[in-house]
């Protein structure tokens, strides 16, 4: 972290403003301020990420594509994409940002419903994305940046009444739309549920109250609960080779148990780079959901842990940014990148070590998906913009 | 660290704070939780899941052991293995389907369609060819097709094609023996296939290089056989004439040692060759792949001189002369008279010579193989004593060669012989054995009365030929008195050297033996056996053999025909064997 405290505010020019602040009490000294150590944890991420998702698809992409760097290309290519979104958006002033939300908002909503135009498009069985001039895109990632910047205008408005649970409810209702359509339009239950999450978590931030939230929360967890056990036919042999992977290894378990195989043959100082055997068509579609396996396998408990740790790093820079942004929309943007970010990286790592039921949910910066990565970096853009703010005294 | 402070621009924000931070802790922990399962699926359950995915992963391919060499007494190898390749595509790994059509059925000689079929077919491995000589399979790897495997296997190859075929057998397509020494011996010389452990990938195609683990193959033990490559030649090309000149159906010679059994040759004429058991030795009609072609490939298979019982005719007067003598019944002394047949109960037996041969004493009557004459002897020994001699002469059992499929003897329960059956007997007729049956009870007879058991292994060798371990066979010994066995050597040479076996006789040594003329049931049909037993020198008995024809055309007598058979055979190998000629 060394970077961290050389960059983002050097010894010597604090040590200057307190002076400062002692002499001239009213004219404190501005200095912008930049979080060059989320930026480091978000490169390091990326390259990580690019490197792993090499490692996990060079095999099968050769296999069905005749070029082992297929996945790897497109996804430089998104990446590359995203950084220059990243930069626009972090140099840009996040407050101009305000009109997005609603828009946003509405695009999102009718880009899911165009999944079931023709404009849709499938791939690995579930039709998810759309595909517009050779370009295909998942309207849930979309879905999930602009409902976080229509609740941060929302909230950041409606601060003074925050307290009051109608207008909670209210603010809380607008995530409905969107995680019902993603869910019913596009059978993406991980989504919705992420959708539901940023929500939930943007509004407790938010509020003083504790009690509505634990409410909320505890029939949250109830409803997903009694959705996952009452459940018949597909939802019940999930449960059922959740719970025993092995009994279900040509099913449902077969992923899941695949997944641990790979976590399991990893152990603690792993196959080495490049040395899974799992990624070699084993574990299905290793290079998206799964990749967290794969990550264990070749780097065993050590790089397993070293990415939770990673993830951790930037949830804890999230949370000093939000901490320290200028006004409360910047601070409920970061909040719900962190919530985002957050929710998405247990669920993952849940699912692939079998501690919750298999859905299917990417991890973060290192997972294949195009759409993901731009809109991930351009949630990263928004909050270096915030973080861009922060002033010194 | 962070030396800012924030300016407090909303009060509400003293909450946000407060719950910002317990978020975050709330992620850390759940973090923390996250981690601790990872820690236990990868330490605690590494050992449980690491095993399932070898066992998803390896697979066992094998290595085949070669199998042992069979070599004769004289360290010739006459089975051994040939490197064969087996022809194989992997569907996944072909770039130019096209070009391996072509290639693979041009090489091959298969039709393009066949080849195209397995080419196109999606499966993990998919044999073309196996059995593809080594040639073939270099020029194919030598093009260096992707997809395409040459792997290396061994073949059963027999160097002398069809010698002693009906002995050694031959393999069967997964190197398993079919009939013969090799069946007999397969324990021996099978060996113990090894294994490769490889990885594969999820569609089953090997990863190159990654070899997890190896069983080398221990390849099988070699049999040194008592065949004598050249004595077995000899004796094939003698029954070959023969089989020619008489049109006969088929010609058997057994030379043997009687001394300790091994057996020097076995001969069936026709042969078979070994590399192409499964084409037979003559033209038909019959189509390939049929039940009537496959009774045929078994009959060209089988070996009449253990498979096969035959009624051993004159050839047995050799035990009713030595029951006779054991007995006490008749001395060489003993005089009879053949008035050219014998009144048994009602029935009239004629003697071959119906003019009879008139007094006699017994020697006389072993040369001119007075039938009269044996039934005497034969009635005087009366059914039980004979049997017992029958018994103790091993010809109410098999032999227990080394070989499989082995026939017994097929003869009258003892309290069902009568005078006629026993006078039947007493010639050799109205009952069957087989042929080595009888050279083994005649081997007894000549050595001194030792019952030996006739075989071809010797013992296990390494490939210079030396012996590593030896087997051991059982010997009986008391079968016949040492007086018997001389008085027997005296008559026998007596047969060859005056008497109705002199076509055997062989300038310069002293040869004994008996002819036997067998007629076939049904009788009438004038289908014969003629036959002939020599054994050399006959003082001390270092060889003795069989012949015997069948079903000749013509002149049918084994003294006429037979003898000769073997005395050319042994004036090439009594020389070869090192015998020395008789003192003039």
């Amino acid at each position: 972290m060394s970077s961290r405290n050389h960059s983002a505010s050097p010894p010597v020019n604090s040590r200057q403003s307190i002076k400062s602040k002692n002499f001239v009490k009213k004219k404190p000294v501005k200095k912008s301020y930049f979080d060059y150590s989320l930026l480091f944890l978000i490169i390091f991420m990326l390259a990580f990420g690019l490197l792993m998702l090499y490692s996990t698809s060079s095999y099968n992409a050769a296999i069905e594509f005749g070029s082992s760097t297929y996945y790897l290309r497109k996804q430089l290519q998104a990446t590359i994409l995203g950084l220059i979104a990243m930069f626009i958006v972090a140099n840009m002033n996040y407050r101009k940002f305000v009109w997005t939300g609603v828009v946003g908002y509405i695009v999102s909503i009718i880009m899911i419903f165009l999944v079931l135009s023709p404009l849709g498009y499938e791939a690995n069985g579930a039709r998810r994305w759309i595909r517009i001039a050779g370009v295909s895109v998942q309207p849930a990632e979309v879905a999930k940046i602009s409902l976080i910047l229509l609740l941060a205008v929302i909230i950041s408005n409606n601060r003074q009444n925050i307290r009051k649970i109608s207008i909670t409810a209210k603010i809380f209702a607008l995530c409905i739309p969107m995680a019902g359509s993603i869910l019913i339009i596009t059978k993406n239950m991980s989504s919705a549920l992420i959708i539901v999450g940023i929500a939930f978590v943007m509004l407790f931030i938010a509020s003083p109250k504790y009690s509505h939230y634990i409410i909320l929360g505890i029939a949250g967890v109830s409803v997903i609960l009694v959705y996952l056990f009452t459940g018949s036919g597909f939802r019940s042999e999930r449960v059922a080779a959740w719970l025993d992977p092995e009994s279900y290894a040509q099913g449902k378990g077969y992923q899941t148990l695949q997944s641990l195989y790979a976590i399991g043959s990893g152990g603690l100082t792993g196959k080495g780079l490049g040395q899974s055997v799992q990624k070699l068509g084993y574990v299905p579609e290793a290079q998206n959901d799964m990749v967290f396996s794969i990550i264990c396998e070749e780097l065993g408990l050590f790089g397993g842990i070293a990415v939770i740790l990673l993830f951790l790093l930037m949830i804890w820079r999230f949370m000093i940014i939000a901490n320290n942004a200028e006004d409360l929309y910047g601070s409920m943007i970061v909040i719900g990148v962190m919530a985002h970010i957050s929710i998405q990286v247990i669920l993952n790592i849940a699912v692939v070590t079998n501690v919750i039921p298999n859905t299917g949910i990417t991890l973060p910066f290192i997972s294949y998906g195009g759409t993901s990565v731009v809109l991930l970096l351009a949630e990263m853009g928004l909050v270096l913009s915030v973080s861009k703010r922060i002033r010194l005294e | 660290m962070f030396h800012s402070r924030l300016k407090g621009e909303y009060r509400s924000r003293i909450y946000n704070k407060k719950k910002l931070v317990l978020f975050f802790f709330v992620v850390v922990l759940v973090f923390l939780l996250l981690c601790v399962r990872v820690g236990y699926v990868m330490i605690f359950q590494s050992e449980h899941y690491t095993g399932m995915a070898k066992k998803l992963h390896e697979r066992e391919r094998q290595i085949k052991a070669a199998r042992g060499k069979l070599i004769d007494r004289n360290g010739v190898v006459i089975a051994s293995n040939e490197t064969v390749c087996t022809v194989s595509v992997i569907y996944s790994q072909m770039t130019d389907r096209e070009k391996v059509i072509k290639i693979l059925s041009e090489t091959l000689e298969l039709e393009e369609e066949t080849v195209r079929k397995k080419v196109e077919k999606f499966s993990s491995r998919e044999k073309i060819k196996s059995n593809v000589p080594k040639e073939t399979g270099d020029l194919i790897r030598s093009y260096d097709l992707a997809g395409v495997k040459v792997d290396e296997d061994y073949k059963r190859y027999y160097p002398f094609e069809s010698l002693a075929s009906k002995v050694l057998g031959f393999t069967g397509s997964d190197n398993q023996g079919i009939i013969g020494i090799e069946v007999e011996y397969e324990d021996y010389l099978k060996g113990v296939d090894g294994e490769i452990q490889t990885l594969t990938d999820a569609r089953g195609v090997e990863l190159d290089h990654v070899v997890e683990g190896r069983k080398e193959a221990i390849p099988g033990k070699n049999i040194m056989l008592s065949l004598d490559v050249n004595i077995q030649k000899y004796a094939e090309q003698a029954a070959q004439k023969v089989l020619e000149e008489k049109n006969a159906n088929y010609v058997s010679i057994i030379v043997m040692n009687p001394q300790n059994g091994e057996i020097y040759a076995m001969v069936s004429i026709p042969e078979f060759n070994l590399n192409s058991p499964y084409t037979l030795n003559y033209e038909t009609d019959e189509k390939k792949g049929t039940e009537e072609y496959q009774n045929l490939l078994n009959k060209m298979w089988r070996n009449p001189c253990i498979n096969d019982t035959y009624e051993p005719g004159s050839t047995f007067k050799i035990i009713t002369a030595t029951a006779g003598l054991e007995e006490g019944v008749v001395t060489l002394d003993s005089t009879f008279s053949c008035p050219g047949y014998r009144m048994v109960e009602d029935r009239r037996i004629k003697c071959h010579k119906t003019i009879g041969h008139g007094s006699e004493n017994f020697v006389e009557a072993t040369m001119n193989s007075c039938n009269p004459v044996f039934i005497d002897v034969g009635l005087r020994v009366g059914p039980e004593r004979y049997f017992y001699y029958l018994e103790k002469l091993g010809l109410l059992e098999k032999t227990g060669v080394d070989l499989p499929g082995e026939a017994g003897t097929i003869i009258h329960k003892l309290e069902n012989v009568g005078l006629v059956e026993m006078a039947t007997m007493s010639f050799g007729q109205s009952f069957q054995i087989t042929p080595l049956q009888l050279l083994r009870a005649a081997s007894a007879v000549i050595n001194g009365g030792t019952l030996i058991t006739p075989h071809f292994a010797i013992g296990v060798c390494d490939d210079e030929g030396n012996l590593t371990e030896t087997f051991e066979y059982e010997t009986k010994e008391g079968a016949v008195s040492a007086q018997t066995s001389e008085n027997m050597k005296y008559i026998l040479t007596q047969v060859v050297s005056a008497g109705g076996g002199k076509n055997g006789q062989v300038e310069g040594y002293n040869i004994g033996g008996k002819t036997a003329t067998s007629e076939k049931l049904p009788r009438g049909s004038g289908k014969y056996i003629g036959s002939y037993i020599g054994f050399a020198p006959a003082d001390d008995p270092q060889v003795i053999a069989i012949c015997m024809i069948d079903e000749p055309e013509g002149i049918y007598y084994g003294g006429t025909i037979a003898a000769p058979v073997i005395r050319s055979l042994y004036e090439n190998i009594l020389p070869y064997l090192n015998i020395k000629k008789a003192e003039q």
